[in-house]
């Protein structure tokens, strides 16, 4: 299969997507207390999408029940909301939302702190952070995906935290799931050349302990020894003026989240 | 939403995947027949590549002619080649 390029206008109904995502996950950002149950960030982010053009990429996608995955502490990815798991003081939840307005995909993620959270799970959301800062940098025409998934790598590995490999940042536009898979670990200089108009979600799953993963059930995916596991993910586009972040407004710089 | 990583499962075959897999595909026009079931085609960026005719397409003797529009894969290690997968009416 090939990897698509797209236009300048299709970056821009991407983008569009993008921002719709970047409103709920921030809005969740900022909501998410402790006591609240995982289910009712999912009856928020419903409120928010309510009126909005598109509608919510995950639900119905492979039989995905809701709008948001919410994955607690040792849980890596596809988390499903339920009005029984209440989140505490010093948990960690990664917030995964995404939409599709025109037949155009957006898709992102966040990991958030509850009240105070242990130093060490402190380090563990930074570095996961940086991580996917490090890989969008590398998002430039003439670099390869290879670059990428290094850059991920080699700064994870660094901090002694370790790098999901069974889950895959990947191509994203008319399809959420598209050309190419991206892995979060790879050598510099192999794979796919990056070229303008192709666009990646790219999304660092990071453990504290061991990479090895278990699946809970058909969705949920863990950590094999329950340690925590942090998670953050844009749509990111490679352009002419280098990589452009399209799941979040153009006049936000700085740090990815 | 992570993408589960269905490689692994058909064995790992590396970082780069099947070869076949990283292509890009492009819409192109046939400039002139060359020796050996090579063409050479005119991409919609006016660039010309050297392409040769996928294997799926000789085994079903699908005939290509200049001026053809036919849709290209280029591999992205080599942009000056490619592979003819489709010929369009």
């Amino acid at each position: 299969m090939a990897i698509h390029l797209r236009s300048a206008e299709e970056l821009q109904k991407m983008h569009r997507a993008g921002l719709v995502v970047y409103e709920v996950l921030t809005a969740l950002r900022s909501a998410v207390k402790p006591g609240m149950t995982t289910m009712d960030l999912e009856k928020l982010a419903e409120e928010k999408i309510a009126g909005k053009p598109g509608h919510a990429a995950f639900k119905g996608y492979r039989g995905y029940p809701c709008v948001l995955c919410t994955s607690v502490n040792s849980e890596i990815v596809h988390g499903i909301p339920s009005p029984k798991r209440k989140l505490r003081e010093g948990d960690i939840v990664s917030l995964d939302f995404g939409m599709e307005v025109d037949g155009y995909y957006a898709d992102s993620a966040v990991t958030v702190p509850l009240g105070r959270i242990r130093p060490e799970v402190q380090k563990l959301l930074e570095v996961t952070r940086e991580a996917l800062d490090r890989a969008i940098d590398k998002m430039r025409a003439g670099n390869r995906l290879g670059d990428v998934g290094h850059a991920v790598q080699s700064w994870v590995e660094k901090h002694g935290f370790s790098v999901v490999r069974e889950f895959v940042g990947h191509g994203i536009g008319t399809k959420m799931h598209d050309e190419p898979n991206l892995p979060n670990y790879g050598e510099e200089g192999r794979g796919a050349r990056l070229q303008e108009g192709m666009v990646i979600a790219i999304e660092p799953m990071v453990n504290a302990g061991r990479p090895e993963v278990r699946m809970r059930d058909e969705w949920v995916a863990e950590t094999a020894d329950g340690s925590p596991s942090a998670h953050f993910e844009h749509t990111v586009a490679v352009t002419a003026n280098g990589p452009w972040i399209l799941t979040r407004p153009k006049q936000v710089t700085g740090p990815s989240w | 939403m992570a993408k589960e990583f269905e490689d692994k499962k058909k064995g790992d075959k590396g970082d780069s995947g099947n070869p076949k897999e990283d292509a890009i595909e492009v819409m192109a026009t046939v400039i002139e027949p060359l020796p050996n079931a090579m063409f050479r085609v005119e991409l919609e960026n006016k660039h010309q590549v050297l392409a040769h005719v996928s294997g799926k397409m000789r085994k079903n003797f699908i005939r290509i002619l200049a001026g053809d529009k036919v849709a290209v894969e280029l591999s992205p290690y080599d942009l000056t080649r490619g592979r003819i997968v489709y010929r369009y009416k």
